[in-house]
């Protein structure tokens, strides 16, 4: 069931275009994201839902009803600010039982509901605090309890943990997933974070200059990208020139850097004509190195010289060269129980990777 | 050692300071009970200036005036300050925000000619409602920079949060702007009270004949010496300057830190 629809929204600011004709359902429930790079108009979205700009056309769904029109303090939904926006001068108490307040809760019913939730995030000890005397974490947590005090139907969470320190940002992850599933309350969470976006989310929407480059499962964002943005900007990704030269009803046959011919397994193949340009992306981490020549005939092989390697402890980055100047990213996990031995600089070694691992990406779909 | 050494430093530039500070203000106030009508040398504690003082009618009712123009002054630039700062700081006018400065950086003389010419030109009987609005107008430059320098240290994003969880404008405005910026708005009160209530070279161009406030009381004073008397009076006012600025520190501790 759909609970938030966006249908052909634009915004602009002194005549740029910052959200370019963006339409999107939201399921009840899900856990949305909303990812991209700074600038890419992310937080304009997230507060023409929230109502607190208003789109130049297009409207707003909430739950069925149009509410693009309503007042901020008229929608069933809140935020979650990138600097927490506490209240300063009250306590983290009155600061969650603000938004009852405002709703004109009883007194009694205000105090129970507010202390289940100091419960919820673990901050009853510090009920009687002013937001100066808290940490960014337990600051955090004092928002996010606040904006699902009153139930809302949509949370919409901006950058909510950009100023926790990395440890904390992982403990935050998983405490965020949990209250999604305790409560219900669907989710629509914004980030630069890929890594963030693809652990935490049902769905992510990939955001470039105010368009959306990719709607999609995390793990079809991840591994089938469908545009060289997409593919370049979540993790690290081999993007190598190729150009279609046969194709069948589910595969493309590609030459690759000029001189490699594979054929790839793709969903869009009838779509491609011959001489169609485009990237053949491959993650490198589905590459192998090896000592000795590898048998397996299904696989691409190839002689390749290690140019250098950056070891980050759960594995190591290795660059390597192919014939004609083809340079490419290799990540082999260190999985074994003693010392990695790593191949060093100058080192001749047998690459091969499944071409179907990789997929093709067509200039200008 | 090197820190040490400067720490000495700085301990000694503190005493300094504050001598150069107290020192004259300590005196005054030793002087007002020296039982000696002139003289420098201490003869022997006494409270006969201060009978002397409450028993002048004319001073009594000049201090009188001079607290209800401040109280008065201070009440109306807190509300014009206020609204002023918050949109100055809303509405980043960068005209307006040097504007709004004149009348602190600007001589006092010229602000007070300024001021009687206006007054004159638009055939206004010079006497207290004309010194009290010349109060509001400079006092109200001094709560705007009060309030707008507050505004600069508060997190916007606090308003759209009032509004996102439920509160309309007006609640907003009450709930969240005037609670986060109270301090800044006491702050400039209290450097409003403190201004009008010892303000000399304004007043004087606006007061007209027949108004009198304290600070021109005093002037015609030591016109003929300081006396004991003034050094009373002085002490008076100092003593109820420190009360006010500890009573405000009092109401709300956590917002003056
Ligand atoms: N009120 C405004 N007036 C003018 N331009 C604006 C305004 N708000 C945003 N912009 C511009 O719109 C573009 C998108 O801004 P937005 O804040 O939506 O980006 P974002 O994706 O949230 O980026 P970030 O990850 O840095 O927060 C930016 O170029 C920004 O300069
Ligand atoms: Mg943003």
């Amino acid at each position: 069931m759909t609970i938030l629809q966006i249908k052909n929204v634009t915004k602009n600011f002194d005549d740029s275009v910052v959200v370019d004709n963006i339409s999107i359902d939201i399921n009840q429930g899900e856990f949305f994201t909303l990812l991209g790079p700074s600038g890419c108009g992310k937080t304009t979205l997230l507060r023409m839902v929230a109502g607190l700009i208003s789109p130049d056309s297009g409207r707003i769904f909430l739950d069925g009803k149009d509410i693009t029109d309503l007042p901020p303090e008229k929608r069933p939904l809140h935020t979650i600010f990138q600097t927490y926006a506490l209240f300063p001068h009250l306590s983290v108490f009155d600061n969650i039982a603000f938004p009852l307040k405002m709703a004109k809760w009883d007194k009694s019913r205000i105090v129970t509901q507010v202390e289940e939730l100091l419960e919820d995030v673990q901050l009853v000890k510090f009920k009687n605090r002013f937001p100066h005397e808290l940490s960014g974490g337990q600051k955090q947590r004092v928002a996010i309890a606040r904006s699902l005090v009153d139930r809302p139907k949509l949370l919409l969470l901006d950058e909510p943990l950009s100023a926790l320190d990395a440890r904390l940002r992982e403990h935050m992850h998983i405490e965020l997933v949990k209250l999604q599933e305790e409560t219900g309350v669907t989710f629509v969470y914004v980030t630069h974070d890929q890594q963030e976006a693809l652990a935490l989310s049902s769905r992510i929407a990939v955001l470039n200059g105010g368009k959306i480059e990719q709607l999609d499962v995390p793990t079809k964002v991840y591994s089938k990208p469908k545009t060289y943005f997409v593919a370049d900007f979540l993790g690290k990704c081999n993007l190598i020139k190729a150009e279609v030269i046969s194709t069948t009803n589910d595969a493309v046959t590609l030459k690759i850097a000029g001189y490699i011919n594979l054929e790839v397994k793709c969903e869009y193949a009838a779509n491609y004509k011959i001489g169609q340009k485009g990237w053949y992306s491959i993650r490198p981490e589905k590459i192998r190195l090896n000592r000795e020549e590898v048998e397996n005939t299904d696989l691409y092989r190839a002689q390749a010289k290690v140019l250098g390697y950056y070891y980050y402890g759960n594995d190591t980055l290795y660059e390597i060269e192919l014939g004609d100047n083809l340079v490419l990213k290799v990540m082999l996990g260190n999985t074994k129980s003693v010392e990695p031995k790593f191949f060093n600089e100058e080192t001749m070694v047998h690459m091969s990777f499944d071409p179907h691992a990789g997929s093709f990406i067509a200039e200008e779909l | 050692m090197q820190a040490n050494k400067s720490s000495k430093l700085l301990i000694l530039g503190g005493i300094f300071t504050f001598l150069f500070l107290y020192v004259p203000l300590i005196l005054v106030i030793l002087y007002s009970f020296n039982d000696s009508r002139i003289g420098i040398s201490w003869v022997g504690f006494t409270l006969k200036w201060y009978k002397v003082l409450f028993a002048d009618s004319q001073l009594m009712s000049a201090a009188v005036n001079s607290l209800i123009i401040a109280f008065v002054a201070s009440f109306f630039s807190v509300i014009l300050g206020t609204f002023a700062g918050v949109a100055l700081h809303k509405y980043k006018v960068p005209l307006l925000s040097s504007l709004i400065m004149i009348p602190v950086a600007a001589p006092e003389l010229l602000v007070g000619v300024a001021l009687l010419l206006f007054f004159l030109l638009i055939n206004f009987t010079l006497g207290y409602v004309s010194i009290v609005l010349a109060h509001i107008a400079f006092c109200t430059s001094f709560v705007t920079l009060a309030v707008k320098s507050r505004m600069v240290g508060i997190d916007n994003s606090i308003f759209d949060a009032a509004r996102d969880l439920g509160a309309n404008s007006f609640k907003s405005f009450y709930l969240v702007l005037i609670p986060s910026i109270l301090p800044g708005i006491i702050a400039g009160g209290l450097m409003a009270f403190t201004l009008s209530i010892d303000d000399f070279v304004i007043t004087f161009f606006t007061a007209g004949v027949g108004s009198t406030t304290l600070p021109l009381s005093i002037y015609s004073m030591i016109k003929m010496g300081v006396t004991p008397e003034v050094n009373a009076i002085s002490t008076i006012i100092i003593l109820f300057t420190l009360v006010i600025t500890s009573l405000a520190s009092k109401i709300s501790p956590q917002l003056f830190k």
